[in-house]
């Protein structure tokens, strides 16, 4: 059983580890700084499909099957698939991974649902009756545009605040071993809401919601900035992750040294044109099962928090004029098996 | 973190970058007069066969057949992110926003895609023409000014 630190941060009892991950990118992702910690880039973004959504699925499924072929396992052998996308009633993950016929529940946190599901796998895991579990996420440029934006030969200009959704899916399997990266605590956000609906500065709507959540992991563990040599936020892109500082020091907390963003890695800022950073499902969910892990099993970092940022909003709220509720769950990763708080 | 959303709409607001008038303005105006004056070229030639009214109909329709076109080809949306307002505001952007989402619903099917969506972008546009151009009509009828 977990170990209850504070009121939403769980310590788990017996860690369990990331078996395997993989990140599976498309055309413009693999043109990007990352490219090389993608196991697979698409460069045909319709992936052979008819629809983009259909396109968003076969994402979904060659990430679940680059995760488990690296791990060795076969769909049979996986208890639970904790799955979630951006699109209306998570469409993308059900036709995604319905062939794999894994016991499946369907998740949404928005661009938070990568730390929503791998939170949920923890706690879940922690207890080794439901082992191993695959969590994975997705979320495609052109299926996100013209559900929550304009269709995509649409002229129109985006402000520099505007974030682009990564055409990319991220799976982890999740389950018992001796090998780290292990996944040692979780912090399941509130959600927060400081009045913004501006739907193309979803950086700023969700920069609350990681500071919130990071806050309250550090003082449910008593723990400081210091102590981590990695902090990954999901998606807050260029104007969030400042305004994430500026949270953050109005608590007297500092962690520009070791925080990166995801949505802020996935692009070059330069070069390929998408404003203030990418965003999307597949965005914290490809850089945190490709890069993130690979760092981690690289010995090149060893104590991580990795926060992904969810914005609730839908295209009803927005038109009816609600400002944007935004979430961030938290999961430390760590190679170290001993607990760095008291009670981890 | 005790923040208003007034405290924090401060805080964006001094974050946020702004967006680069001197360079967006002059590209408007730049691209929407060029889309003008090729609509003034083309009345100019029609009118070498036609008269005045079907010159400048012809013209129209010119300008919207090269702007769906453009679109289907993925080069109005390239020219638009450069132009903003100046590839929005003529004919041409309207023709964009019929094309536009024709080309982007028709996976979902001819009736329910392509014929409900046609005009998800451009129907307030027409809905609200037309209710000025009643407004408009009864205010000049009352006036006397049509007679």
């Amino acid at each position: 059983m977990p170990i209850a630190l504070g009121r939403s941060t769980f310590a788990m009892n017996r860690p369990p580890s990331i078996l395997s991950s993989a990140a599976v990118g498309g055309k413009k992702e693999g043109e990007g700084p990352m490219a090389q910690w993608f196991d697979e880039i698409q460069n045909d973004t319709t992936f052979g499909e008819k629809t983009w959504e259909k396109a968003e699925s076969r994402f979904q499924q060659r990430a679940c099957e680059l995760a488990l072929k690296k791990a060795k396992m076969a769909p049979e052998q996986v208890k639970l698939l904790l799955a979630g996308d951006l699109l209306n009633q998570c469409i993308s993950s059900s036709y995604g991974v319905k062939e794999l016929l894994i016991p499946f529940f369907g998740l949404y946190g928005a661009c938070s649902t990568m730390t929503e599901a791998l939170a949920l796998a923890g706690l879940l895991g922690d207890n080794r009756v439901i082992d191993p579990i695959l969590a994975v996420t997705s979320s495609h440029f052109c299926s996100a545009e013209r559900q929550f934006r304009y269709p995509l030969e649409y002229g129109g200009q985006r402000p520099p605040t505007a974030q682009w959704t990564a055409t990319a899916s991220g799976a982890a399997l999740v389950g018992k071993s001796s090998k780290p990266p292990y996944l040692k605590a979780v912090t399941i956000g509130t959600i927060q809401d400081l009045g913004v609906h501006d739907i193309n500065n979803m950086g700023a709507a969700m920069a609350p919601a990681a500071a919130a959540t990071l806050l309250t992991f550090f003082q449910d563990t008593g723990t400081q900035p210091h102590q981590y040599d990695g902090i990954f936020t999901g998606d807050l892109g260029q104007v969030g992750t400042k305004l994430f500082y500026q949270l953050l020091a109005q608590q007297q907390v500092n962690v520009t040294s070791i925080h990166q963003d995801c949505g802020c890695l996935i692009f070059d800022q330069k070069t390929q044109d998408v404003h203030a950073g990418g965003s999307g499902c597949g965005c914290a969910a490809s850089m945190g099962c490709g890069y993130l892990m690979r760092q981690l099993e690289m010995g090149k970092l060893h104590q991580v928090l990795f926060l992904a940022t969810g914005a609730l909003m839908s295209t009803v709220s927005c038109q009816q004029g609600c400002s944007i509720p935004c979430i961030s769950h938290l999961v430390y990763l760590s190679t170290d098996p001993a607990p760095v708080f008291q009670g981890g | 973190m005790k923040l208003t959303p007034q405290q924090y709409d401060a805080m964006i607001q001094k974050t946020v970058p702004a967006t680069q008038s001197g360079r967006t303005i002059p590209a408007a105006f730049l691209v929407g007069g060029l889309i003008c004056m090729l609509g003034q070229g083309l009345t100019d030639l029609y009118k070498l066969f036609l008269d005045q009214q079907q010159a400048s109909t012809l013209a129209s329709v010119t300008l919207v057949f090269l702007s769906a076109l453009t679109t289907g080809l993925g080069l109005y949306p390239k020219l638009a992110k450069f132009a903003g307002a100046g590839t929005l505001v003529p004919i041409t952007g309207f023709s964009n926003a019929v094309t536009s989402p024709a080309l982007e619903f028709k996976s979902e099917g001819f009736v329910l895609g392509l014929g409900a969506k046609l005009f998800t972008l451009s129907g307030p546009v027409i809905v609200y023409g037309i209710v000025t151009s009643i407004l408009y009509g009864v205010l000049y009828y009352f006036t006397g000014l049509g007679g």
